[in-house]
C-alpha cells in the first residue's frame, strides 16, 4: 500500500488553491488544554475534490472550520490564493453537516440569501439555474420544513453554488441521509464539482465515501489529529466501486486506519 | 395504517355539546340553590341586552381595548427592539439582567399604588400597568429567542458576507421570531389580565370598571357575569390573532417538533 502514498497531487502540475502550514489547534475546558489538531501540513490544488477522513470527534471538522476561518489556529498560517484567511468570506462557502439552510425563507429565498448585490433579473437567472441544476424545480416556493433531507442539502448546496465561489468546505454534508439517498447525492455532487470545477474540501467520516468522491483522501489519526497519510485515488470517474483497483484502495484505507475489514 | 380522523361536524359538535351542557348545569344549579342574587343564564343575557341598548358595552370594551392597544404597543415597540438588544450583547445582559429578572416575579397589581402616585387615577396609570406587565415577558422572550439561534445560522449568515446590522436583520431576528411570538403571545394574555384589574382601581370605565361597578351599585350580578364572559370572548379572540401569526410559513417552522 505505501507505494500509492502521494504526497502532492501526482503530475498534475497545477496552481495550489490552500496552503495549511504548521496548524495546530488547542482548546481550553474547563481549565485543561485539550490539544485537537497536531503539524498538520496541507496543500490542496485548484479544482481538486480533497476528502478529509477520520474517526468521529478526531478534528476533521477543526481542521476544515480552521480553514474556513471561522475558527483561528493556536499556531499556524492559512493562505488561499496566498492571502492568509483572516475569516470566512463569501469566495468560499461552508456547508453544513445538516440543516443550514434557512428555515424562514422558500428554497427561492433561500438562494437568494447570497446575491443581494445582484439585480432582480440577474438574481432569477441564478436562482432558475441552481434550482434546475439541484433538481428542486417546482418547489421555488417550499419551505424547508416541506421538504425531504436530501432536497434540503441539495438546496444548501444550490444556496452555497449560487454565489459562485471558488471553495466550498462541505462538513458531512451527507452524514444525516439515509444510505440510498447518500449514495445518490454523491453522484450529484460529482456531476456538479466536474460542470463547475470548484475546489472541494469535504470532510467525512465514511471510507467507502471519501473513495467514492475524493482526487485524493487524507486520513486522519484519532485525536490529536495529525495527517496519517494522503491516498491518491487514481481512478477516473464515473468509478466503478466494484473494480479491483478500487477495492485495493478502499481496503488500503481500512488497513492503514486499523480496521479489519470484517464484520 | 388507519387513524381514525375526527370528522369536520365533529369540530364543531363537540364544543358546541359541552357548552350547551354547562348552560344547562348553570341554570339547573341557580334554580336548585334558590338564590336570588346569582343569576341563570337567562338573566344573564338580559343583562347583556340591556348593556347593549344603553350603548355602554361597546364604549367600554373600546376604552379596554385601547388601554391594552397603547400599553401593550408601547410595550412591543420598545421591548422587541431592548430584548434583541440584550440577546446581542452578552455584556449587556449581564448588567441588565439581574434587575429584569428580579422585576419580573413583582405581580403587575403590586404596582397600583405606585402607578398611583405617579400618574394619579386615571387613564395613563392603566396603561402605565399593561406596560409594565408586558414589557418583560417580551424582553425575554426576544432576549433568549437571540441567545438560541443556532450557531450554524449565525455562521453561514456571515460566510455570505452580511454585516452585523444585516445579520441581525436577516438572521437573527427570523430565526428567533418564532420565540419573539410566543413571549408577544403570553405577554397580550397577562396584558388582557390586568386591564381588567386596572380599571376596578384606577379608572372609572371599560369592562373592569363594569364588572366592580356592577356589583357595588345594586348587586346587578347579572351584568357582573356578562361582563366577565365578554372579557373571556374577546381575550379567546386576542389570542386567536396570535394563533394565526403562528401558522404564517416563515414562522411555523419554529412551533414544529421537527423544525
Amino acid at each position: 500500500m505505501t507505494e500509492e502514498k502521494v504526497k502532492t497531487p501526482a503530475a498534475k502540475a497545477v496552481k495550489t488553491k490552500l496552503r495549511a502550514t504548521g496548524i495546530n489547534k488547542t482548546f481550553k475546558r474547563d481549565g485543561t488544554e485539550t490539544s485537537v489538531l497536531e503539524n498538520v501540513e496541507l496543500e490542496v490544488a485548484q479544482g481538486e475534490f480533497l476528502c478529509l477522513l477520520g474517526p468521529s470527534g478526531c478534528g476533521k471538522s477543526t481542521l476544515l472550520n480552521i480553514c474556513a476561518g471561522f475558527l483561528s489556529p493556536t499556531t499556524g498560517t492559512v493562505t488561499i490564493d496566498g492571502e492568509p484567511v483572516t475569516g470566512p468570506d463569501p469566495r468560499r462557502i461552508f456547508v453544513f453537516q445538516e440543516r443550514g439552510v434557512f428555515p424562514w425563507l422558500t428554497v427561492e429565498g433561500n438562494i437568494a440569501f447570497g446575491l443581494a448585490k445582484l439585480s432582480k433579473a440577474e438574481q432569477a437567472e441564478r436562482i432558475a439555474h441552481y434550482i434546475k441544476m439541484v433538481g428542486l424545480q417546482g418547489f421555488e416556493k417550499a419551505y424547508p420544513q416541506e421538504l425531504s433531507g436530501g432536497m434540503k442539502q441539495r438546496l444548501e448546496v444550490a444556496r452555497a453554488l449560487a454565489v459562485n465561489p471558488d471553495m466550498l468546505f462541505l462538513d458531512e454534508p451527507f452524514g444525516a441521509l439515509d444510505s440510498i439517498t447518500r449514495l445518490i447525492m454523491r453522484g450529484e455532487l460529482l456531476r456538479i464539482w466536474e460542470a463547475e470545477r470548484k475546489t472541494i474540501i469535504f470532510v467525512t467520516h465514511d471510507i467507502e465515501e471519501a473513495v467514492q468522491l475524493a482526487d485524493r483522501v487524507v486520513v486522519m489519526s484519532a485525536r490529536p489529529a495529525t495527517i496519517q497519510t494522503i491516498v491518491e485515488i487514481d481512478i477516473e470517474h464515473p468509478r466503478d466501486i466494484s473494480s479491483p483497483r478500487y477495492l485495493e484502495l478502499r481496503d488500503g484505507i481500512f488497513n492503514e486506519i486499523g480496521l479489519a475489514h470484517k464484520i | 395504517m388507519t387513524l381514525s380522523q375526527p370528522g369536520k361536524w365533529e369540530k364543531y359538535f363537540w364544543p358546541v355539546l359541552t357548552a350547551g351542557i354547562f348552560l344547562v348545569f348553570w341554570h339547573y344549579a341557580v334554580i336548585a340553590s334558590k338564590s336570588n342574587v346569582f343569576p341563570g343564564p337567562w338573566k344573564v343575557l338580559g343583562g347583556a341586552q340591556e348593556l347593549m341598548r344603553k350603548g355602554v358595552l361597546i364604549g367600554y370594551i373600546r376604552d379596554s381595548l385601547s388601554r391594552v392597544g397603547v400599553g401593550y404597543g408601547l410595550a412591543m415597540l420598545l421591548g422587541v427592539p431592548f430584548g434583541l438588544t440584550l440577546g446581542w450583547y452578552p455584556a449587556a445582559s449581564q448588567v441588565v439582567n439581574p434587575v429584569i429578572q428580579m422585576m419580573r416575579p413583582i405581580s403587575p397589581l403590586a404596582w397600583i399604588p405606585v402607578a398611583i402616585v405617579l400618574f394619579g387615577v386615571g387613564n395613563t396609570s392603566a396603561v402605565f400597568l399593561i406596560f409594565l406587565a408586558s414589557f418583560f415577558p417580551i424582553v425575554v422572550a426576544s432576549m433568549n429567542g437571540v441567545r438560541n439561534v443556532p450557531s450554524m445560522y449565525r455562521r453561514a449568515g456571515r460566510n455570505f458576507g452580511l454585516s452585523p446590522g444585516k445579520l441581525l436583520a436577516k438572521v437573527v431576528f427570523p430565526a428567533a421570531l418564532p420565540q419573539i411570538i410566543v413571549g408577544l403571545r403570553i405577554a397580550l394574555g397577562i396584558a388582557w389580565l390586568v386591564v381588567v384589574a386596572a380599571e376596578m382601581l384606577a379608572v372609572d370605565s371599560g369592562l373592569g370598571y363594569l364588572v366592580i361597578d356592577a356589583r357595588n351599585s345594586g348587586n346587578r350580578y347579572d351584568l357582573v357575569i356578562a361582563a366577565m364572559i365578554m372579557i373571556g370572548v374577546i381575550g379567546l379572540a386576542l389570542d386567536l390573532i396570535f394563533r394565526r401569526l403562528e401558522q404564517i410559513k416563515s414562522i411555523r417552522w419554529g412551533f414544529r417538533l421537527e423544525a
